[in-house]
Formats: structure tokens, sequence, C-alpha cells
């Protein structure tokens, strides 16, 4: 009897987990209108989104040279080198922008965002703050997550064209593609719409969850040092599978069915 | 009008299986300085959080101002939270920013007035805990005396009804403690303040409280003046003055007795040992079998 006891304990701790994570959201959400939060948010954007611009561009830079050089070697082959534009473009921001840019947002700012909201609970901040009448979930939650939601997308789309100047320095400048195909190719075949704005909505679905989990995991993590270093560590676990997960099931809705 | 602040009337309170709370009532006076001791670990702080709203009761009431605390809603909750104010043990100042903007922070937060009133504010708050020199300084300047005053200067910065002190002596040298004291004693009087003070520091918190609970075992053990605390004769009221090691709160965590736990093996307690002793003994059996 007692798996059947442990089973049914997991399940209500897992459903009380999902209850209060969606509660928190619903803070989070609801608590934008506020005049007073918005230099919080700009605050935020900074630490999260422009902190981040380090990495996203030197990353977007070395995915979009790589990419170039693995694509021209097989392209060459058949003479196809002219469509290493397009194919360097539509990879990037079909896929590779927004994914790349979550994993490494969820890395380097959704570790970051748990680590300070777990210390913050460890050492009586919040609940110093709900004790000065002051709600932590306006106060400290919303902010960082409208943060994350404005910046990530953002952050996508300077990777990706990083990545595409990235692939046209090794295409053209270095292995003599020729620049007019390498843009024009492009030009005629990336679609705004279907192409440019559907990796713009990826990710803002990547940003969504990786900012509640983060958040989160932050809110809910033991007050101890275990506690929180285990936090940011499921923080960047689930992270990078919810997004690789979502990545799939957005990828079929958005291009599997013509 | 009632001269009770907080009425707590028959709370039940548990965390789990355990129960910290059986079925106490304690009432404090407005104008008072009130003193809840016990020993470590009896869950003084949970009362503080009980009567703040951040926990809930199993069972009874905690009337604050004669309104339930806990039957309010988040928005009146959130309004009777500005007439209160909690001192954490930690100090739980924001690391971010400095000791002005800490104790300007429920100012800016709660009131529209301008910086410079709030500024004019925040210097007598700082001037009233000596630390009006420390303004520009960050929380990780100040030496953990210093903390927890420019904390009782955010505190008070909106000059609440109660205070409540969450072990405000604990850890601090005989200056700071002193220094601790005067400031709560002075306050109270020259604000009109009603502080409950929560510590197990029994002798310091004597000298300054009105009426005094000991807490032990879950329940109220003895309560009333300085005076009629040290006069109790209550054995559980003076072991705890005087801080024998042991009597009718036991020194030892209950345990069959010491014969029975070597003699047999199987009864030591803590689940964690009873696996490794096991383990130890299937371990010598393999090493036998192998010989």
């Amino acid at each position: 009897m007692n798996w059947l006891i442990n089973l049914g304990a997991g399940t209500l701790a897992k459903l009380s987990a999902i209850g209060n994570a969606s509660l928190m959201l619903w803070g989070g959400l609801f608590a934008i209108p506020r005049l007073k939060n918005i230099p919080l948010i700009i605050q935020q954007i900074y630490v999260v989104g422009v902190q981040s611009l380090l990495i996203i561009i030197v990353s977007g830079l070395f995915i979009g040279m790589v990419m170039a050089l693995q694509g021209y070697t097989i392209l060459v082959n058949y003479g196809a080198e002219g469509s290493l534009g397009p194919m360097v473009a539509l990879s990037l921001l079909r896929e590779l922008g927004p994914v790349v840019t979550a994993l490494l947002f969820a890395g380097r700012a959704g570790s970051a965002l748990t680590a300070e909201i777990g210390l913050m609970k460890a050492t009586e901040q919040l609940s110093s703050l709900e004790m000065m009448a002051v709600d932590p979930l306006r106060r400290i939650i919303a902010p960082r997550f409208w943060a994350g939601v404005i910046s990530m997308p953002m952050l996508a789309v300077i990777f990706s064209a990083v990545g595409i100047l990235g692939g046209h320095l090794v295409g053209v400048e270095w292995l003599g593609v020729d620049s007019g195909s390498y843009w024009s190719i492009m030009q005629s075949t990336v679609e705004w719409d279907k192409d440019v704005i559907n990796g713009v909505i990826k990710s803002v679905v990547f940003a969504l969850v990786v900012v509640w989990i983060a958040l989160y995991k932050g809110y809910d993590a033991l007050p101890t040092s275990e506690g929180i270093s285990k936090a940011t560590t499921e923080t960047v676990v689930l992270s990078s599978l919810a997004i690789l997960g979502i990545d799939f099931v957005l990828t079929a809705l958005m291009f599997g069915i013509n | 009008m009632s001269d009770i602040l907080v009425d707590i009337d028959k709370m039940h309170f548990e965390r789990g299986d355990r129960v910290i709370y059986d079925s106490i009532s304690m009432q404090v006076k407005k104008g008072g300085i009130t003193a809840v001791m016990g020993p470590s670990g009896i869950g003084k702080t949970t009362l503080l959080k009980l009567i703040g709203g951040q926990l809930y009761p199993d069972s009874g009431e905690v009337m604050f101002q004669g309104e339930n605390i806990h039957q309010m809603s988040r928005k009146r909750l959130y309004d009777v939270r500005r007439k209160m104010s909690m001192l954490f043990q930690s100090g739980a100042l924001f690391t971010n920013i400095s000791v002005f903007d800490n104790v300007a922070f429920p100012l800016r937060e709660h009131t529209g007035l301008s910086e410079g009133i709030i500024e004019t504010i925040v210097l007598l708050k700082l001037e009233a805990v000596g630390l009006r020199g420390a303004a520009h300084l960050m929380p990780s300047e100040l030496s953990g005396g210093m903390a927890r005053r420019a904390a009782l200067a955010r505190a008070i910065a909106l000059d609440p009804d109660l205070i409540l002190y969450d072990e405000p002596f604990a850890g601090q040298d005989p200056i700071s403690m002193g220094v601790l004291l005067k400031l709560i004693k002075e306050l109270n009087s020259a604000l009109s303040l009603t502080s409950i003070v929560v510590t197990h520091d029994v002798k310091e918190v004597l000298t300054i409280a009105d009426y005094a609970y000991i807490l032990a075992d879950k329940r109220i053990i003895g309560e009333g003046t300085p005076e009629e605390i040290r006069n109790s004769s209550s054995e559980l009221v003076q072991q705890f003055l005087q801080g024998n090691a042991d009597g009718p709160v036991p020194f030892h965590f209950p345990a069959p007795s010491l014969e029975e736990a070597f003699m047999t093996g199987a009864s030591l307690s803590g689940a964690s040992k009873k696996t490794s002793f096991k383990k130890d003994v299937a371990k010598k059996e393999i090493l036998k079998g192998a010989k």
C-alpha cells in the first residue's frame, strides 16, 4: 500500500506546485498597470537583457560563421553555394535564433533570477516586504517577469542578425560566395510573417516559460544553501527541456502543416 | 475602547504532523512591551508570523484592534499591516540599496510625500537609532548590531501601532544588546508604540518588559509581570529562568533506554541510524561468509 500512498502524495505535491506557480503567474501578469513599476521594469531589462547582450552577440556570430562554413562545404558540391544566404537566414530566424537565445538566456539570466529570488527569500527580504504591506509579487516578481518577456525576443532578433552577418563574413568574405546572391536570394526567400514573425512568436513563448520557471523556482526554493542550489539547477534543466519540447510543437504548428 | 491590541484566543497551529501551538491564548496590551520567551525551536517566530497574517492557524483566532487577522480580505490585511511592523532576526534589509533608501522604502511605497520631506523623515528615524551618519552605507558595510538598528529605523518609518521584534538580541555583543534594549524601551514610550518582543534572552528582556509569557512544550507555561515571573513557584518557569539543563523540560530527546538501545541494537532512534546499523550487520555477515 505504501507505493500507493507515495504516488498519491507525490501527485498532490506536484498539483499544488502547479497551482502555486499559476497563482504566481497570475500575480505577475496582472501587476503591470502600475506606473510606479515601470522604472523597476526598465532596471530589470538592463539586468536580464542588456547584460546578456555580450554572450548573445558572441554566440550568434560564431553560430552564423559555423553554419556558413558547414553549409558551404555541402552546397558547393552541387554548385548551389548561392543558396548559402537563405540557408543561414532561415535556420537562424526560424530555429536557432529563438532556441539558442532561450537556452543561453536560461543559463545566463534564468539561473541568476532564481538565485536572487531564492536568496531574498532566505534572508527574509520577501517576508519583510509582505510585513511592510508591499506585495512581493508586484514589487519583485512582476518587474522581472515583464523584463524577461520584453528582453528575450529582442535578444533573439539580435542573435539572428549577428548570425547572418557572421555567415556573410565566412561565406562571402572568406570563401568567396557572391555578395549579391547572398543578400538577394535571402531577401527573396525569407518571408516576413512566415519566418521573421514566427521566430519572434517562438521567442516570446520561450521567454514566458523560462522566466516563469526561473521566478517560480526561486520563489518556491527551500531557504537553505542546498535549496537554492537545487532550485537554480532545476531552472536551467527544466527550462532547457521545456524550450526544446515547446519548439517542436510550435514548429509543427507553424511550418509542419501546409 | 478596549486596551487590548492583539488578542490570541485558543489558537492551535500544526506544521505537518508536528503540533507547534496547542490551544494557546494571550493578550497584548496597548502601549506596553510584552515579552514572549521560550527555548529555541519552540516556534516563537511562527507566533509573530501568525500575528502578522503570514501564516494561518488551524483553529482559534488572532484579533488585531478587534478584527480577525485571518478572516480579512487580502486588501484589508495589507491595510492593517501598515499599522504593524516587524523587525526580523536578520534585519532583512534590502542588500542592493543603501541604508537611507532602505528606510525611505516604506515611505516611498505608501505615501505620496515629496523627496525633501522623505529625506527629513528618514534622517530623523536614523537619528533615533543613532545611525544618521551611516545613511549612505550599504547594508553589507554594517555590523550585525548596526544592521538591526537600521532595520528598526525602517520598521518605525511609517509610525506603526505595533512592532513585532523577532529575537532582537540574538548574536549581539553586550554593548549592542544594551543599545537595543534602550532603543526598544525608549521608542516604545516616545512613539506610544506597542511592542511584542520574542526572545530567549530572559534576563535582558525582563528588565524592559511590562508583561511576559513563557512558551514551552506547545503551550504557555507561565505568564505575568517580570516580578511575578521571577517569583513563580512553577518548576518549569524556574528551570527556564535559571537555565538548568535538565528538569521538567528534559535534556534528552525522547529515546529508549541506553541498555535497551545497545543490547538489542534495533531500537536506535532515527531511521538513518537504523539503516546504517543494518547495513553494517549485513556487511559483517558477508565478510564472515567470504572467510
